[in-house]
């Protein structure tokens, strides 16, 4: 079992999402317990896993397919970057789901299953160990992500799921010219391999190795959504289920964990004078261009979807421009900010599903003025609780927990994320200080946007009658935030590790070493 | 044989993004597809051009006289994952037709 730990948080998602296939829409009580089973024994291998690597003596657990030499064969490699984003996925799902299984009682094709299948792919990427099958369980994610954004369909989920198949099927292309123009430059795709080959790659062929490097860069940022590659997602979010769109806030993070392994595996500062930093001014500006326009969305946003969307751009903006400045104390703020902000948008996108249905309202506005009869919809959905404080003191508590876990206000966790990640870049270049600015601009902003949007909702109209909150997603919304409350109160461990986990990237040795003995 | 090769990758792209840049979904897919093939031809090229060589190996054979075999397991792969996606991609195109009427990528007929 400890021998092959490595490949179970693949296996073990593709074998419940098939058996959950099998039993079908019928037994829906035994697909939900599967569910669940597979959700908690990710988390747990995700633990063992981090547990294993955190220890020390191991720099990178290496699982060999077949036992093959990692130059021929298949290697599934976790280091402590790979671990904790193993952990943040399984906890998320976890917290998710509550909410998806609260929404049984519709029948609309198989969730389950894809989500199952969603996470197969995410648990791959993050473990896959050379370029091509990191293509392969991108395909995988992708494939189940199109059927979750397509779930129980009308014609402006379909139009919207439609423009993101097209741009992620047009950024596999790239991916794939990238990967083979690697290949054909180096002869190889694992990536400790290439992090050794890069540095001795002869000069009249460097060009062509960067080209494909950039190309493949261009397919990540399409998925981590830089600007102009973003454009895409805010509708895309908006448009799909809130649970899916929650599920969703890891996937941009996917792309900005490929861009920070490999930026700092191949293009670090070991791999010679011509290719060392490559890419790393466009990460940056690209980053900054990123926060500057995710901004003026969330200023702009009528919708709590796309204001959620927005939050998504500002974040893996953020997070593009701190992996561009590759430094190890930023990459360390980077990956406690990327796990805080993943947990908040997540809670976000359900408290937006929660306060505007999107099924019953769909495209409803939030900051127009009242529409009695937009509102009749919500007064019939839930007359017998109307009046009732409860449910709606515990949504605006949990709104203004994540209004200020997003906008980096003390005392919560989004504050010391961003404190760990803003303090070391003052003293930078120009570009450390832009992006400094540019994210203190955006916490200010994100306070105005949510302000805005919390007294519209709360406040300002009087005879709004809240729909039934659905306990599920209630419920997931409180882990997510405790999840987060949790982090303020124990920050002292994580950091360290993050820390660790940073030191760990910047020195590729130990991973090299580790997959090519 | 490699000039002939690269101007058909070079046709193939370009007809691709043309078509994927008209608004019909129609369009769009078939340029999706043509963008396909030429970056599966572009895979199987990368290894190298050779004709009649063998990609598997026999004991005590010269390795100059082989293909690369790696890049033919690439573009198998690549193949199949992209045929799923383009028949996944068809579904939703005829679902999106369904539901609002008409083939624009937007949902809304706006040209004549």
């Amino acid at each position: 079992m400890s021998a092959h730990l490595l490949v179970w948080p693949i296996v073990l998602p593709l074998a419940v999402g098939a058996l959950q296939l099998l039993l079908g829409e019928r037994r829906r009580g035994a697909v939900a317990a599967l569910g669940a089973a597979s959700c908690v024994a990710l988390v747990g291998l995700a633990v063992a896993l981090l547990l294993r690597v955190g220890a020390g003596d191991e720099p990178a657990a290496v699982y060999r397919i077949g036992d093959w030499p990692a130059r021929y064969g298949i290697v599934l490699v976790a280091d402590r970057l790979s671990a904790l984003m193993l952990l943040l996925t399984a906890v998320l799902a976890l917290a998710l789901l509550p909410s998806a299984l609260g929404r049984r009682r519709r029948p609309g094709g198989p969730v389950q299953p894809l989500v199952q299948f969603l996470l197969m792919g995410l648990n791959g990427a993050f473990l896959a160990g050379d370029l091509f099958n990191l293509f392969v369980f991108f395909e995988v994610l992708l494939a189940a992500s199109y059927g979750l954004a397509l779930y129980r369909p009308g014609a402006r989920r379909v139009s919207a799921g439609m423009h993101y198949i097209v741009v992620n099927l047009l950024a596999s292309m790239l991916f794939l010219v990238g990967v083979s123009l690697i290949f054909g430059v180096t002869g190889t795709l694992n990536m400790a391999a290439l992090a050794q080959l890069v540095p001795r790659v002869p000069d009249n062929t460097r060009a062509l190795l960067h080209a494909g490097a950039a190309i493949l860069g261009i397919a990540f940022l399409v998925k981590a959504a830089m600007w102009p590659l973003g454009f895409w997602l805010p509708r895309t979010y908006a448009a799909a289920p809130a649970p899916v769109a929650a599920m969703f806030a890891v996937m941009t993070k996917v792309g900005v964990y490929v861009l920070l392994r490999l930026s700092l595996l191949l293009f670090g500062g070991g791999a010679g004078a011509a290719s060392a930093h490559f890419g790393a001014g466009w990460l940056l500006w690209g980053g900054i261009a990123t926060v500057a326009v995710g901004v003026v969305g969330m200023l702009g946003a009528r919708e709590l979807g796309k204001l959620a969307g927005y939050n998504v751009l500002v974040s893996s903006g953020s997070l593009l421009g701190a992996v561009g400045l590759q430094q190890p104390a930023v990459t360390a703020g980077a990956l406690a900010y990327l796990v805080v902000s993943t947990l908040a948008i997540a809670a976000f996108f359900l408290l937006a599903g929660l306060i505007a249905p999107r099924e019953d309202a769909e495209g409803a506005s939030l900051l127009e003025p009242y529409d009695p009869t937009g509102m009749a919809l919500y007064a019939d959905e839930d007359e017998s609780q109307a009046g009732l404080p409860a449910p709606v003191a515990l949504l605006a508590a949990c709104f203004l927990v994540c209004a200020l876990v997003l906008a980096g206000l003390p005392p919560l966790s989004g504050f010391l994320a961003k404190f760990a990640l803003l303090a070391p870049m003052l003293g930078g270049g120009p570009g450390a200080v832009t992006l400094f600015a540019l994210i203190v601009a955006a916490g200010l902003c994100t306070v105005i946007a949510m302000c805005r949007t919390g007294i519209q909702i709360f406040w300002a109209d009087e005879d709004w009658v809240f729909p039934a909150i659905r306990a599920g997603e209630a419920a997931s919304v409180v882990i997510l935030l405790a999840l987060c409350l949790g982090l303020t109160v124990l920050a002292e461990a994580p950091l360290r590790y993050l820390t660790d986990t940073a030191a760990q990237l910047h020195a590729p040795a130990h991973y090299i070493r580790a997959v090519l003995p | 044989m490699e000039l002939v090769l690269a101007l058909a990758i070079g046709v193939l792209a370009g007809c691709g993004v043309w078509l994927l840049l008209r608004p019909r979904t129609f369009q769009v897919i078939i340029g999706l597809t043509l963008l396909s093939y030429a970056v599966n031809l572009f895979i199987f090229c990368i290894g190298g051009l050779r004709t009649g060589a063998d990609p598997v190996l026999r004991d005590g054979a010269d390795l100059s006289q082989y293909t690369d075999p790696l890049p033919q397991a690439l573009v198998l792969t690549a193949i199949v994952i992209g045929f799923a996606t383009t028949a996944l991609f068809l579904v939703v195109l005829l679902a999106s037709r369904g539901l609002t009427g008409n083939d624009h990528v937007d949902g809304k007929d706006g040209t004549p």
